[in-house]
């Protein structure tokens, strides 16, 4: 099926239109982690004082805009992505799609793609302006960082996508979503960082994917390096999710 | 010419089997109805043509692009809600090699390109529908109980639409239950039960298969009885002094012959419709 370029151009104008016009969406996807990131680094003390276990660092350089970025990237591939696929499959949009030249596959990949660029441009948004306002220091190895975020992502939207498989209706979706969305932040440390986690508690959050994307990113953040360990559970996490997806997807 | 032929469909989910075995082909350039109640099988067997679901038996050659020539409108597809009019058609305009132009077709259907999928009425949201199927420029239009749910104001204006774009030359394969629709817009139809082909005809040769049955009623100051003795009379009904009489086509001047002139009065007769033939061929 031949998919040119000026299709995927206007389909993607046009679903970016559609996302914009939605302003609950782009206020939780990019708004919320970043008012979070200065408000929480402005107002919690502990939060700006330099600790010896993190070699001198703030939890503010580290832990804070270390879990913002998980809960943009989270929100994205849990709640907004799958809703928005399972909505459009519930309303005969992908069916009515594939009666085109164009196959529902690109409003997959239009979809995708905006919900991965909208979490990219608020990491990057609370990078620059924690630095700003914070002098928080930007990660020491970028390419290193760019490669977790990734695979985290991977692992995330993966997920994600099999929610939207496995739902039948876009009400299901959103309470998939929001069950798999809080334990998801749980685990990745937004309330009790790792290093405060009971030993057992941590050692089963790092075997879920958001676990070990939180301490693989705020690893990076911190020394600029990330445990294979982290990175495998991400990998194998990403491989299982992506796989089941694709089988069981459908577009009607 | 035929430009859709289908032979021997068969299509099967799971143990339940949607069509058993069905056979037509539609010529370039007409109207052809599929009817049938609700789960005779005309969705799937469109579905088929349109190439949304894969046979598991027999043959649908299709002389078109499917992708590229084929328009449909399908039962039930909404648009998301903050979509504007216009951004649709631009949308699936620019899917197609060959697309129509989407300021005339938003004359045509008569919609503001400005207004949201969420704000159209049903009317509108079946027109929006319609244009989307027809913004490729289509050699054939697949549409799918095109009026089912619109007030009688909004069907008529859907109907006076689809004629117009037959007029253009456009072949249409229209799924419908409603009979009213199919005798004013069909050139011949399809009657669809329990997944098989039950008969092709026109609408009217529809109608003349059921004998030409004719419905007469009026008031009578005299007994009725004698009526049925006549030949031409099927049966006679009387209730309240108002009488039902149904015969073959010299039905009325059997009884206008038999009844004294003054006895009768407010008659009325009415020949078999469309809704007649159908529930006569579907077997009620």
């Amino acid at each position: 099926m031949a998919v040119t370029t000026p299709q995927v151009r206007r389909l993607t104008a046009v679903e970016t239109k559609l996302y914009l016009r939605e302003p609950a969406v782009v206020f939780f996807a990019v708004g919320l982690p970043i008012a979070l990131t200065l408000i929480l680094g402005g107002t919690i003390p502990d939060f700006t004082v330099p600790d010896p276990a993190l070699g001198g660092l703030r939890p503010i350089d580290t832990h804070l805009p270390g879990v913002m970025i998980i809960l943009s990237v989270l929100t994205c591939a849990f709640s907004l992505l799958p809703t928005v696929l399972v909505t459009y499959r519930e309303r005969g949009i992908l069916k009515r799609m594939s009666t085109t030249p164009v196959s529902p596959i690109t409003v997959l990949g239009v979809q995708l793609t905006l919900n991965v660029a909208m979490s990219v441009l608020t990491t990057v948004l609370i990078l620059v302006l924690a630095n700003l306002v914070y002098d928080v220091p930007f990660p020491k190895t970028p390419l290193a960082f760019a490669g977790i975020l990734l695979l985290g992502m991977v692992s995330s939207f993966a997920i994600g996508l099999l929610l939207a498989a496995l739902a039948s209706t876009s009400r299901i979706v959103q309470g998939l979503g929001m069950a798999v969305f809080f334990p998801s932040l749980f685990f990745a440390g937004m309330w009790v960082p790792h290093a405060l986690m009971p030993d057992l508690l941590r050692t089963i959050s790092e075997f879920t994917p958001s676990g070990a994307f939180g301490a693989a990113l705020i690893d990076m953040l911190a020394t600029g390096t990330a445990e294979w360990m982290n990175i495998g559970v991400m990998v194998a996490w990403g491989l299982v999710a992506g796989i089941a997806a694709v089988r069981f997807f459908r577009w009607s | 010419m035929a430009i859709i032929t289908v032979q021997n469909l068969r299509k099967q989910y799971g143990d339940k089997v949607a069509v058993r075995d069905v056979s037509f082909s539609v010529e370039e350039g007409e109207i052809y109805g599929i009817v049938g109640r609700n789960g005779a099988g005309k969705t799937t067997t469109v579905e088929c043509v349109a190439g949304l679901r894969k046979p598991d038996g027999g043959t649908i050659r299709v002389d078109a692009d499917i992708k590229q020539q084929v328009g449909v409108q399908l039962q039930e597809s909404i648009m998301p809600d903050k979509l504007r009019v216009g951004e649709a058609l631009d949308l699936y305009a620019s899917f197609y090699a060959n697309p129509a132009s989407v300021t005339e077709l938003l004359d045509e259907v008569g919609l503001d390109p400005k207004v949201g999928f969420a704000k159209l009425s049903g009317g509108q949201r079946q027109r929006l529908s319609i244009a989307l199927a027809l913004v490729g420029n289509p050699r054939i239009a697949i549409l799918d109980e095109l009026t089912t749910g619109l007030d009688p104001q909004a069907r008529r204006e859907t109907w006076e639409l689809i004629s117009r774009v037959r007029d253009r030359g456009v072949t249409v394969l229209l799924v419908s239950h409603f009979m009213e629709e199919v005798e004013r817009l069909c050139d011949r139809v399809a009657v669809i039960a329990g997944g098989a082909v039950l008969a092709v005809d026109t609408p009217a040769g529809l109608i003349s298969r059921t004998g030409g049955v004719q419905r007469i009623t009026f008031r009578s100051t005299v007994p009725v009885d004698s009526l049925r003795s006549l030949p031409e009379v099927h049966s006679v009904a009387v209730e309240a002094g108002h009488v039902t009489v149904t015969g073959d086509q010299n039905v009325l001047r059997a009884i206008v012959t038999a009844l004294p002139d003054s006895a009768i009065s407010n008659l009325k007769t009415e020949t078999s419709s469309m809704d007649d033939a159908f529930l006569a061929l579907t077997g009620e």
